[in-house]
């Protein structure tokens, strides 16, 4: 098991430093440059900009010096917010995103999980109809739209709740359940299928012929060996909020991370546009080791390779 | 035979049961059935499901509503009319009042008008052209890319299969946004330049932007669908017609084209068919950041997001490309679901 996870690391740090290298060459690549766009500022002051970030010296050399100063944990200072290094940046973001990010996926699991049992312990009567037909809505509409229109109704109209910023407990309602439509829909319609899937096997025939009670057959047969595609689906998109929707956090006006990393990659923030990427890789990989771990725990026949 | 009279105490046998059949009575006794391929199995599944049914109509309806009925329409989708801006649904302005009363017959505009004062109504039929051919365009060529891609990792296997899977893996781990934003910028120019170009006008039509949304779509999602085909692949050419086409002299391109992409059809069309609702979704989704199709030319995600400015006082603008935009996906992704249901094997039954 040590081993095991040890190894996943080293493959994930590996990985990480791929998607970096990678995003460096492209996002250069790309014509334009931080401060290309900026009519305002002179040739003479761009050219001073460039060789106080450092821009001004070869690709293969900024690449060094940008990877070097990154091991020792520096992702060098914001080309566009000034004065602010990217590490500050993340670090007073990031806890907003993953806050957000963490009630919103706790909400999708305590309402998908037993949505998706009931409406499979109900297979082919009204009841799951209903909800089947709520899950596929749930992952129809754009979490844009849905924002938009919670928005319209509650915070406009009938002014129940604040619009803007996440200053109380309130303001998470919206914001929140923007969030968790998708993945409370989507958890629902994978949890009613694997459970029924699990619900046809002959071990589940075997324990009620022993008598065993149906709640025991519940959580100790059924939903034990249901949930392991819940966990695999949680666990990247669990990782992929933390980081910040973009959209969310723009028309609810959250201060996350979503947002300055889509305005990094606009204005060309090079720096910031490479520590959001780097720590989006680095939280899907862990995300991935934890999933694997869990499946472990939760189904010891598993062996990791 | 009406001579032979029967002796009732005779064992004699009824001579009549000894007569030829008729042609009639052999057709009876055929128990063959029409044979079902592959095609008629699935397409009597499709039918049987309701639920995908409706969803194929509503498509129809959607298409229909898109593509024909804006040709009818009396009013172009940047046609600006004069003091007619701001108009709620079916309200006439003053002018066009004066118009009536002076016994001239004005089409309504069903939805209102935006600001600028365009028929809000067609300029939805023409949102839902661009998102539905966003859609439709790009999920083919994912399907050509991805399918070739994955077909030839599967086939050739050995190191050419891991590393054209670690490629897979790697385009997986970057953020989606960063690389189509990043090759939206990049592609801009060069479109843009082309398509001044004499012979290349149809770029000029469709919007240099909306031709780098098709490239960008299909750079980025072939990937899922590179990695289904592969895994079909990969079971499917330990086939034994695989080793006889072989035999015969056949070469790769035609194994793979022939034996090896025609068996895995039913994945590939399930597969395309659910690609066109993330096509729609995600082009949406970009209009929202401002970077979709470019004015004059509307697609839904841009109308809905130029509503939102103005959506306290004018809900339907906003209403009515968020409810389409939910809808087209919606419907695709059910149809897409019966698919499923009815052309993948493994779910037979």
């Amino acid at each position: 098991m040590a081993k095991y996870v040890i190894k996943r690391v080293a493959m994930g740090i590996f990985s990480v430093f791929i998607v970096a290298t990678l995003t460096f060459f492209i996002m250069n690549l790309v014509p334009g440059g931080p401060f290309v766009s900026e009519k305002s500022i002179s040739a003479a002051a761009q050219q001073a900009l460039n060789e106080k970030y450092g821009l001004d010296k070869p690709l293969g050399v900024q690449y060094v010096n940008y990877m070097s100063s990154l091991l020792h944990g520096d992702m060098g200072l914001s080309l566009k917010q000034r004065g602010r290094t990217v590490n500050q940046i993340i670090a007073e973001k990031l806890p907003v995103s993953c806050r957000t990010a963490g009630i919103a996926v706790a909400v999708a699991l305590c309402l998908g999980i037993p949505m998706g049992c009931f409406s499979a312990y109900n297979r082919g009567k009204w009841a799951d109809n209903i909800i089947i037909v709520l899950a596929t809505c749930g992952i129809a509409i754009p979490s844009f739209i849905s924002s938009v229109l919670l928005l319209y109704t509650f915070g406009m109209n009938l002014k129940l709740l604040p619009t803007v910023g996440l200053n109380e407990p309130a303001a998470y309602i919206m914001p929140v359940t923007a969030l968790a439509i998708y993945p409370t829909a989507y958890i629902t319609r994978l949890m009613r299928s694997s459970l029924l899937d699990v619900m046809g096997q002959d071990y589940m025939r075997t324990a009620r012929a022993k008598g065993v009670s149906s709640v025991k057959i519940l959580f100790k047969h059924a939903l034990r060996n249901a949930i392991l595609p819940v966990v695999t689906y949680v666990g990247p998109m669990l990782a992929a909020l933390m980081t910040g929707s973009f959209v969310v956090e723009k028309i609810f006006t959250i201060p996350g991370l979503g947002r300055d990393f889509v305005s990094a990659i606009t204005n060309r923030d090079y720096t910031l546009i490479m520590g959001t990427t780097i720590l989006l890789a680095t939280m899907v990989i862990i995300a991935n080791v934890i999933v694997d771990i869990l499946y472990k725990i939760i189904d010891p026949r598993i062996k990791l390779k | 035979m009406e001579n032979l009279k029967k002796n009732p105490l005779s064992l004699h046998l009824n001579v009549d049961d000894f007569m030829p059949a008729t042609n009639d009575e052999k057709q009876s006794l055929v128990v063959m059935r029409e044979s079902v391929n592959f095609w008629k199995d699935g397409l009597r599944r499709l039918r049987k499901n309701k639920i995908a049914m409706v969803s194929l109509v509503v498509i129809i309806l959607i298409a229909i509503f898109a593509y024909v009925l804006p040709a009818v329409w009396p009013y172009g989708y940047d046609e600006q009319i004069k003091y007619s801006e701001n108009l709620a649904p079916f309200e006439y302005s003053e002018k066009e009042l004066a118009r009536i009363a002076e016994g001239e017959s004005v089409f309504p505009h069903i939805l209102g008008t935006d600001r600028s004062g365009r028929d809000f109504a067609v300029r939805l039929m023409m949102g839902t052209r661009v998102s539905l051919s966003v859609g439709l365009l790009a999920s083919v060529l994912v399907l050509l890319i991805g399918a070739t891609y994955g077909a030839i990792s599967a086939f050739a296997g050995g190191w050419v299969d891991i590393i054209m899977m670690r490629i897979t893996d790697i385009l997986y781990t970057i953020p989606d946004i960063l690389l189509i934003i990043l090759l939206g910028m990049a592609l801009k120019d060069p479109l843009e330049a082309i398509s001044q170009q004499p012979g290349f006008g149809w770029m000029q039509k469709l919007g240099p932007n909306m031709i780098s949304i098709f490239i960008i779509f299909a750079l980025l999602y072939w990937v899922s669908m590179a990695r289904i085909v592969r895994s079909q692949v990969l079971t499917l050419k330990e086939s034994e017609y695989v080793t006889a086409a072989r035999a015969l002299g056949a070469s790769s391109g035609r194994i793979i084209k022939r034996h090896l992409l025609t068996n895995c059809i039913g994945t590939l069309i399930v597969t395309t068919t659910l690609q066109i609702p993330s096509s729609i979704f995600t082009e949406s989704y970009l209009s929202f950041l401002g970077l979709g199709v470019a004015a004059p030319m509307p697609s839904l995600g841009s109308l809905a997001t130029d509503a939102v400015k103005g959506m306290n006082t004018y809900p339907h603008l906003l209403l009515a490309p968020a409810l389409m935009i939910s809808v087209m996906i919606l419907v695709f992704n059910l149809f897409g679901d019966g698919l499923r249901d009815a052309f993948d094997p493994k779910l037979k039954n």
